[in-house]
């Protein structure tokens, strides 16, 4: 039992896409929710029968392979599709089929007006196979089938509702945006083909100490392209334009693909490779900085959004960072930590969003919101409490994961003693921000007077159970998931224990290349402690000035907009980043495109097609009048033909 | 020893019974008469073809005459149900009113 199931794992979610994408319409909604929901908690089911056999295993035997079937085999080329599960995997696929699990129940709730049930489903499904796919993938393909299967998905559910003209532009957007990561992704991996002969995991990364020269070309090379692919994926600067779009979609689907999971591939990718980065300090430098500076640029748009998803989705983009600034300086166990604790929080928030629109009848500005609390009594309080993790206040799961990542870039050393300091306080300024957003959000929508319209005040209403018990849960992990990993407490950093084995050799590879973070045992714990408390009171003061803004004083934000004009108008409209890639990337390369449709494609090979086909005509119209259909003529020409020929036969 | 027809002759003639066909054959507007003039070349080639399986004492050019004659044969049957359908349907035989097969 348990680990000799493994393949059921992913495989059970694909059962129920298929049966509900082909019983799309036909299926009752009870049986399309049964499969839905049902396979994927099966799913989940195995992953903790798996994840207890792996406990009880002594630390070091935590790997298991499980080969399904050869998959291509061509000259040098062979690729398996195999399913390998260590602490890593494991931990991702519990996070995926757990969080995934119960956003499918919220979904039977949320979606349940929706006509195109069974397709929603059909497409979570798949969506949750592929997901499965990438996280357990034992070689660079079929994590890049799975890294391709859930940006399919995530596109087909943002352009959910295909008829509203914004969201299939938005799955569009996505599609092609994540395109570009893709292209470096591939060029990574051909790099990774060509250095070492094989694609797979294990291979790659035992070699990779030997086989490539420390902070060598090839390395930071192959970094920096995976590193394209992960900022496609994960929506890191420049590359972050499509998650804001992407919540057209259906909320839960905000909370499990661009929330809790898809987005966080690219994290997950990179901790997977760690080996490869630990060898190239450069492109881990660039990991850093662009996490950092992401974490800093998406908070600073989020400070003034009105709309409640792009808030989170902003947020999401920020965090996202923030684990990026952890891979980046070598801090693999908390970035992973992070993600995980944002899994658990940020699919809370969105399917609070949710519940607070579906209350509602699908209102998003946050400008009409308001005293929301006696309404929405539940999703008021399990918001929260995600709002509090989010924020990192003690001892919720936020503080733990976020102040890991401060610390850990704080004291890392790779680029300079004083990068990690930048790296800290940009992170830092970050933090702050985030406290200060989310509890705006908060304040607006659940405080204050209502601003509610009128129409939607007739049918405000506490969401069903369906969708209220997962927001419970996932209070729960949220208050209590940091736990998995305290600081300075002997045998309290348990996700670390638990991880260990997986990034052990890169701890190594760092200390002697001597950067990375210094071991944890080390370190100073009077300076941890210090770097703590100030982190806390940034949150604090977070929470302190959303607070002044918005509930003691409500009319300082706009009295404070209309001073700083152009500031504001440049926040609120992103930075003007979606013009400037519109005016300098995509206008130029339509007008490049069409250029070369009208003068090229249309005028040179369409021109020369046709006109291939009108001289042969023309030809032919000529040829044409020998044909007369008098059979006197054509026997005059076989006969005058016969003579010429017995002529020239006689008189040679 | 009987003083007999020399060879030439013959091709002589049968050139002569030739080139009426021919000439029948293009100038002639009648399908029934092209068929006749077709015939007379094929008759034509008979003669020739005897003569000269005479000649060399041989009984080649009498098996071939006979194959001309019994595929001529056929042909007939079929070449005169095809014109009796087109007077039929066109109430002529004059091979100018059949012109539609053309570019």
């Amino acid at each position: 039992m348990g680990l000799s199931l493994l393949w059921l794992v992913p495989t059970l979610p694909l059962i129920g896409a298929i049966v509900n994408g082909f019983g799309a319409g036909r299926l009752p909604r009870r049986v399309v929710s049964a499969i839905g929901t049902g396979t994927v908690g099966l799913a989940f089911a195995i992953a903790v029968a798996c994840f207890a056999q792996m406990l009880a295993m002594p630390a070091e035997e935590r790997f298991f392979g499980q080969q399904l079937f050869a998959w291509i085999d061509s000259g040098d080329l062979s690729v398996s599709v195999r399913l390998a599960l260590d602490p890593l995997s494991a931990l991702m696929m519990l996070v995926v089929t757990g969080v995934g699990f119960l956003i499918h129940v919220y979904s039977t709730g949320y979606m349940n007006h929706e006509k195109a049930y069974g397709r929603y489903f059909a497409y979570l499904n798949l969506f949750t196979f592929a997901m499965l796919t990438l996280v357990l993938a034992d070689n660079f393909l079929l994590m890049f089938f799975g890294w391709e299967g859930v940006g399919l998905c995530s596109y087909l559910l943002i352009g959910f509702w295909y008829q509203k003209p914004a969201a299939a532009e938005a799955g569009k957007k996505a599609f092609v945006v994540n395109r570009i990561g893709d292209w470096g992704f591939l060029l990574g991996i051909f790099l990774v083909f060509v250095t070492f002969g094989t694609l797979d995991f294990g291979r790659v990364f035992s070699e990779a100490p030997s086989r490539l020269a420390l902070g060598g070309e090839v390395a930071t090379w192959i970094g920096l392209l995976l590193f394209v692919g992960a900022t496609g994926k994960s929506a890191q600067i420049p590359l972050h334009v499509w998650l804001p779009d992407a919540m057209e979609g259906p909320t839960p689907v905000s909370a499990l693909i661009h929330a809790a999971t898809m987005v966080t591939a690219g994290v997950y990718m990179i901790a997977r490779c760690h080996i490869l980065y630990a060898l190239a300090p450069t492109a881990l430098l660039v990991v850093a900085i662009v996490g950092a500076a992401t974490a800093l640029f998406a908070a600073t748009i989020g400070l003034v959004q009105k709309d409640i998803k792009r808030v989170l989705a902003y947020s999401t983009v920020s965090q996202l960072g923030y684990m990026f600034l952890a891979m980046g300086v070598g801090a693999y166990t908390a970035g992973v930590f992070h993600l995980m604790t944002h899994a658990f929080f940020k699919a809370l928030l969105f399917l609070g969003a949710g519940s607070v629109i579906h209350a509602l009848s699908g209102e998003q500005d946050m400008d009409r919101m308001g005293g929301l609390k006696s309404h929405l009594p539940r999703t008021h309080l399990t918001m929260l409490v995600a709002t509090l993790a989010i924020a990192g206040v003690f001892p919720l799961a936020g503080f733990f994961s976020k102040d890991e990542i401060l610390w850990s870039a704080f004291s890392s050393t790779n680029g300079g003693p004083l990068a990690g300091k930048l790296l800290w306080a940009a992170g830092l300024i970050g933090a702050f921000m985030t406290a200060f957003y989310m509890f705006r959000l908060y304040f607006m929508t659940f405080h204050g007077a209502s601003r509610v319209t009128e129409e939607a005040k007739h049918h405000v209403h506490e969401s069903p159970a369906s969708m209220t018990l997962p927001l419970v849960l996932l209070a729960v992990l949220s208050a209590i998931g940091g736990l998995v990993q305290i600081p300075l407490l002997a045998g309290g950093q348990r996700l670390e224990a638990w991880l260990e084995p997986v990034f052990a050799d890169a701890a190594r590879v760092a200390e002697a290349a001597g950067h990375g973070v210094a071991a944890h045992g080390a370190h100073d714990p009077g300076l941890e402690v210090a770097l703590m408390a100030i982190s806390l009171v940034v949150a604090l003061a977070g929470i302190f000035v959303a607070h002044r803004f918005y509930v003691a004083d409500p009319g300082a934000p706009k009295r404070l907009a209309e001073r700083a004009t152009a500031f504001y108008r440049t926040l609120f409209n992103k930075y003007w980043i979606d013009e400037i890639y519109d005016a300098r990337i995509v206008q130029p390369m339509r007008r490049g495109s069409e250029a070369l449709w009208i003068k090229f494609d249309a005028a040179v090979i369409d021109g020369a097609v046709n006109g291939i086909a009108r001289q042969i005509e023309r030809g032919a119209a000529l040829l044409r009048l020998a044909q007369t259909g008098y059979v006197q003529v054509y026997a005059l020409i076989l006969t005058l033909g016969l003579v010429v020929v017995i002529g020239y036969l006689a008189l040679r | 020893m009987a003083p007999t027809v020399p060879l030439v002759w013959y091709q002589v003639l049968a050139a002569i019974l030739f080139t009426i066909g021919v000439v029948g054959v293009l100038v002639r507007r009648s399908a029934l008469i092209i068929f006749m003039s077709i015939e007379l070349m094929l008759n034509a080639v008979n003669l020739s073809f005897v003569a000269f399986s005479r000649q060399h004492a041989s009984m080649d050019g009498h098996i071939i005459v006979f194959f001309v004659m019994a595929v001529a044969a056929a042909e007939v049957a079929i070449g005169l149900a095809i014109i009796v359908a087109i007077f039929r349907n066109k109430e002529t035989a004059s091979v100018d009113d059949v012109h539609l097969l053309k570019g």
